[in-house]
């Protein structure tokens, strides 16, 4: 009986610690529209809570419209709310433009920056859980290190800062699933998107099938994701296949050696487009 | 007194993983010491303790290993699960022997994995490709590691006493 009791109470106790941490999962991940899933259920709900008090309102206030003979007044005031909302709206739509003007009219200044201004940082630990590949830095915001700056080795690119704190930092290593740098093969400068594979290897894609590619190619960074700085090495190509659609299927093997790393570099001179970027803010 | 020693053994593994992870994942054979320590205690202790440690574990780790694409809790969701069930299968089944411990702790990283992937690619937050060779060379480091440890913290008592009693011996 006892024992049933506490089985029963554990299997309660399992269902309250994952319903909790469902919670924390949904309050994090954002719904297609951009806001976090549990804002979105409780707002979806406070919505219809407000849609009936409004709809009932409404009707109250519709019955006693029509009552007291204000049709024609009542009709021309809603025409003038949808004109004035869609004048609001025309004249966002009119700002945006203004403030994409503005960016381009930025990017288009860009600065010459032949040398770049890097900080030494020692590695201090790595990443907790295997799946995720990244490794923690001495040197933090204390030492002007920011988010997305990019991390070197004097072999080649390493990754990017992810987070911050005074005296350390996160960074996410380019071999991690979810890294990417902008690339391009040095000899032939086809142009592509370097990925992490989570092992020791890295996947370049969108190479168009045409491009000339072959074993051995060198591949720098192109500079056009604003992290990584143009021209840092980045790996060989190991393989090339046909993948049958429009792009190649390319394996490459990094340059850098992440488990024999002690040192990096953190570069930080911002990259043009990162320069633009804090610009416009 | 229990509660600061699994505590003391998770802080304990997470600092050894984050200072050793270069060394513990070699190719596709990778260690996760804080899924062993959560399997570990889930069988000696049952599935409140199991569950509990799980919940905890997996908290800090994802709070270690947070980057923009992480999400805390789903670490914390799947280790929950395992020390859970691992904590059932410890109190309803005899596993004393390395091999029915291997087997919980190789099937315990199985399940950590399909949950802790599955929940990532259907929130679209992470892709893992075809991760079948990667989740068992874990899941076959997990094991070793974990039928090690039991069998160095049963056998290291033993030892000690007989090494205490030989000494006793020579003294005479």
């Amino acid at each position: 009986m006892a024992l049933q009791d506490i089985r029963q109470r554990s299997g309660y106790l399992f269902l309250a610690v994952v319903l909790a941490q469902i919670i924390l999962i949904s309050a994090q991940v954002n719904s297609r529209t951009g806001v976090p899933v549990l804002e979105s259920v409780i707002f979806g709900i406070f919505a219809e809570v407000q849609r009936s008090a409004s709809a009932a309102v409404s009707a109250v206030r519709h019955v006693w419209g029509s009552y007291v003979g204000l049709r024609h007044a009542k009709t021309e005031n809603e025409e003038l709310k949808r004109q004035l909302a869609a004048a609001q709206i025309q004249l966002q739509g009119q700002r945006a433009l203004a403030d994409r003007s503005r960016t381009l009219e930025q990017l288009l200044h860009l600065r010459d920056s032949s040398t770049l201004s890097t900080i030494a940082a020692e590695i201090i630990g790595d990443a907790a859980a295997p799946d995720f590949r990244t490794m923690t830095i001495d040197k933090g915001t204390n030492d002007g290190v920011r988010p997305d700056m990019a991390v070197i080795a004097p072999a080649g690119v390493v990754g990017r800062i992810v987070v911050p704190s005074s005296r350390a930092a996160k960074v996410q290593l380019l071999i991690d699933r979810n890294a990417a740098a902008g690339a391009l093969i040095a000899r032939s400068r086809a142009q592509g998107v370097v990925v992490g594979e989570g092992d020791e290897r890295l996947r370049m894609e969108y190479v168009s099938e045409v491009a000339d590619v072959v074993n051995g190619d060198l591949v720098v960074t192109s500079g056009i994701d604003g992290i990584f700085p143009k021209g840092f090495v980045i790996g060989r190509v190991e393989s090339v296949e046909k993948a049958g659609g429009m792009y190649k299927r390319i394996v490459l093997r990094p340059a850098v050696d992440f488990r024999s790393l002690e040192e990096v570099l953190v570069v930080l001179t911002p990259t043009p487009a990162r320069e633009a970027e804090g610009g416009t803010e | 007194m229990k509660a600061a020693g699994i505590i003391l053994a998770i802080a304990l593994a997470l600092a050894l993983q984050t200072t050793l992870a270069r060394f513990l994942v070699r190719g596709i054979v990778g260690v996760d010491l804080v899924l062993v320590v959560v399997v570990y205690v889930a069988l000696t202790t049952g599935s409140v303790t199991g569950l509990l440690t799980g919940a905890a574990a997996g908290l800090m780790q994802d709070v270690v290993t947070r980057v923009p694409s992480s999400i805390i809790g789903i670490g914390g969701l799947a280790k929950t699960i395992v020390g859970f069930l691992a904590g059932i299968v410890g109190t309803q089944f005899i596993v004393v022997q390395p091999l029915p411990r291997f087997v919980v702790f190789f099937a315990a990283t199985i399940l950590h994995a399909l949950v802790f992937m599955g929940l990532y690619v259907l929130l679209d937050l992470r892709h893992f490709g075809t991760p079948v060779a990667a989740v068992s060379g874990q899941a076959l480091g997990n094991a070793v590691v974990g039928v090690v440890a039991f069998q160095v913290v049963e056998l290291l008592p033993g030892a000690m006493e007989r090494r205490r009693a030989q000494r006793t011996r020579l003294r005479r």
